[in-house]
């Protein structure tokens, strides 16, 4: 622990995770959609600091603008175009949803922390080297070795385009 | 000059880097609201506020000098926006009995957010220990991120009020912001390309270079060259739409939607949405300035070539130069107040576009124009490097036409068959009377 409880960033790692977690907590457990979304955002957002905090600025503000820029507004836009409220809760007599929830949540959580804890046991690098995941290694990397991935998602991702007016337009 | 903060521990520095930004902000709202009553008063042709700060001397005081007994000392109403500070803060703060009250509250702080944290990867001047907070490689990047935030505190704003019309406000900045957005981001890509970087800092040193690589006692600021012109003018409506001023004030149009999003926002509430739209005018100035007029440079003049090119008057342009690079900063600040002086002649000239127009402009012009030039750009310098300057030249103005050719043909075939709603716009005066004539049938004849 000595690398690391020197470091100013630890405190700063331990506000903004603590801050990310409550704020997943609530996507939960807010009854009402607005509250989850607004917690997300405060989540991505969070992260996206984290990232910063981390050295990895482009993924930081990609981060930013793809999940709490664009996908977050249509998600409130949406909630506020239908006017979601908290729903009325039907409580049963026997609920096993829940214990079964918590059972799979436990799995879930204990295969990627045994994936991804293990690796860092004795990793006392707070930041990335300097210029690691720059736009400009990214963007040399898309166009080169991953060129042929790129442009297949970016087909892709036309074809969601050409979809989406396709489905909006009543005549075209 | 300022090296010694280099010393001081990393946190003071942050800090003072960062009150460098948001404190002048913070003290210029009120002059920008000043400056924009009076502005507008002119242009209308009214007087606007010019009572406040106006010292009337007393007839009888011994204390005060012969000369000025009896008269009236004028200060063009200057301290009115303390006035309207006081307004505000006097006024009594209603919160709506059916107001989503956590959403109501934090959606002025949650608006007022992006417009100050937009400024953090500004440079106001050479002086790498005072600015941009943070000089990070995604400089420009970070601020199409930030500006996309805005949406927020309008949308929440509008949702929380619990009323139709500001729900309807909300609805339609978020629409409008998402739809500007990308062309914006597109109209800056194409001068990322010209630079090599994404840092504003490399942008603005990239200014500095001769201009068109051809004249070398002048700058090469981005609105001069062609690509870059095209991109300025996209840039600069998408920055007007995505403070939501006038004429793209349509979350707000008061004929429509009583205020919009902040109809159920008053005293303090209402002041903070208020000065969040003027610090975002402010910090969208200074990215225009950085990103077009040559950042903190006051003239487009290469002063240490020009005292190479002039020696009689050698000395002159040195100390000239030296001038330019110790008031950086008040030369940067003369460009924000230039931008902000552009946004005020825009609300008084234009008015609001109707909701069809702001759609169809943003995504049928904008964006095709910004995307074509951004290839353009491209293809100037794919060919600059492979084939050589003339080349490019041949290329780009071929690519131009053609491009130009396809979007007639375009708009020619998404016309087709279609009302012609486009022409019942606004015509100022002195249009054409035949076409006027024709025009008031409009589809129905």
């Amino acid at each position: 622990m000595e690398g690391v409880a020197q470091s100013p960033n630890l405190l700063v790692f331990a506000a903004f995770a603590g801050v990310a977690a409550l704020a997943a907590i609530g996507v939960v457990a807010f009854p009402s959609a607005l509250r989850s979304a607004l917690c997300l955002v405060i989540n991505f957002f969070v992260l996206a600091f984290l990232y910063f905090s981390l050295g990895a600025e482009l993924l930081g503000i990609t981060q930013i603008v793809v999940y709490t820029g664009a996908i977050m507004v249509l998600f409130l836009f949406v909630i506020m175009l239908l006017k979601l409220q908290a729903p009325a809760l039907l409580h049963e007599r026997q609920d096993f949803k829940i214990p079964l929830g918590l059972a799979f949540g436990a799995a879930l959580f204990a295969l990627i922390g045994a994936q991804v804890l293990g690796p860092l046991q004795g990793v006392f690098q707070m930041r990335a080297d300097p210029g690691y995941g720059a736009p400009e290694p990214v963007g040399r990397a898309l166009f080169s070795l991953y060129l042929w991935p790129f442009e297949l998602a970016s087909v892709l991702l036309l074809i969601g385009i050409v979809g989406s007016i396709l489905l909006a337009k009543r005549k075209l | 000059m300022s090296e010694w903060i280099n010393t001081l521990h990393p946190a003071w520095q942050a800090l003072i880097r960062v009150l460098l930004v948001v404190l002048p902000i913070l003290m210029l709202v009120p002059g920008m609201i000043w400056w924009e009553r009076r502005l507008l008063s002119w242009m209308q042709d009214r007087i606007g506020p010019n009572r406040v700060a106006t010292i009337t001397w007393s007839k009888t005081s011994r204390l005060v000098p012969g000369f000025l007994r009896g008269k009236k000392t004028h200060f063009f109403g200057l301290i009115q926006p303390i006035a309207d500070g006081v307004k505000l803060f006097l006024k009594e703060d209603i919160t709506p009995a059916a107001v989503d009250r956590v959403v109501y509250f934090i959606a002025p702080a949650v608006a007022l957010f992006p417009a100050f944290a937009l400024g953090g990867t500004l440079p106001w001047g050479p002086f790498p220990a005072l600015t941009p907070i943070a000089d990070v490689n995604i400089g420009v990047l970070y601020v199409l991120a930030v500006s996309s935030l805005g949406v927020y505190g309008v949308v929440l704003g509008g949702y929380a009020s619990d009323n139709k019309y500001s729900l309807m406000g909300g609805l339609r900045s978020s629409a409008q912001l998402i739809s500007y957005e990308l062309a914006m981001g597109m109209s800056l890509a194409g001068v990322v390309m010209a630079t090599g970087s994404l840092k504003i800092t490399e942008m603005v040193k990239a200014q500095e270079a001769p201009l068109w690589g051809a004249v070398p006692t002048l700058q090469n600021w981005f609105i001069f060259t062609p690509f870059g012109f095209i991109s300025a003018v996209v840039f600069l409506v998408c920055m007007v739409a995505e403070t939501n001023r006038a004429p793209f004030d349509l979350p707000e149009a008061e004929n429509e939607l009583i205020a919009g999003y902040h109809t159920e926002y008053s005293s303090m509430k209402f002041a903070v949405f208020f000065m969040g739209e003027y610090a975002a005018m402010f910090v969208f100035s200074g990215v225009f300035a950085a990103v077009f007029l040559g950042g903190y440079n006051l003239l487009p003049i290469r002063w240490d070539e020009t005292a190479t090119a002039v020696p009689a008057m050698a000395g002159l342009f040195k100390f000239l130069g030296q001038m330019n690079g110790a008031l950086a900063g008040f030369w940067f600040l003369g460009k924000c107040a230039l931008g902000i002086t552009a946004y005020i002649w825009l609300r008084a000239t234009l008015p609001r576009l109707r909701y069809d127009q702001l759609m169809s402009l943003g995504w049928r012009s904008l964006l095709p124009l910004a995307v074509s030039n951004l290839i353009v750009v491209a293809l100037w310098i794919v060919c600059t490097e492979v084939y050589g300057a003339s080349a490019a030249w041949i290329a780009v103005v071929a690519a131009g036409i053609a491009l130009s050719v396809a979007a007639g043909v375009a708009h020619r075939i998404a016309q087709r068959g279609r009302p012609n709603l486009e022409v019942r716009g606004v015509r100022l005066v002195g249009g054409n009377p035949a076409q006027d004539e024709a025009v008031v049938g409009g589809p129905a004849a």
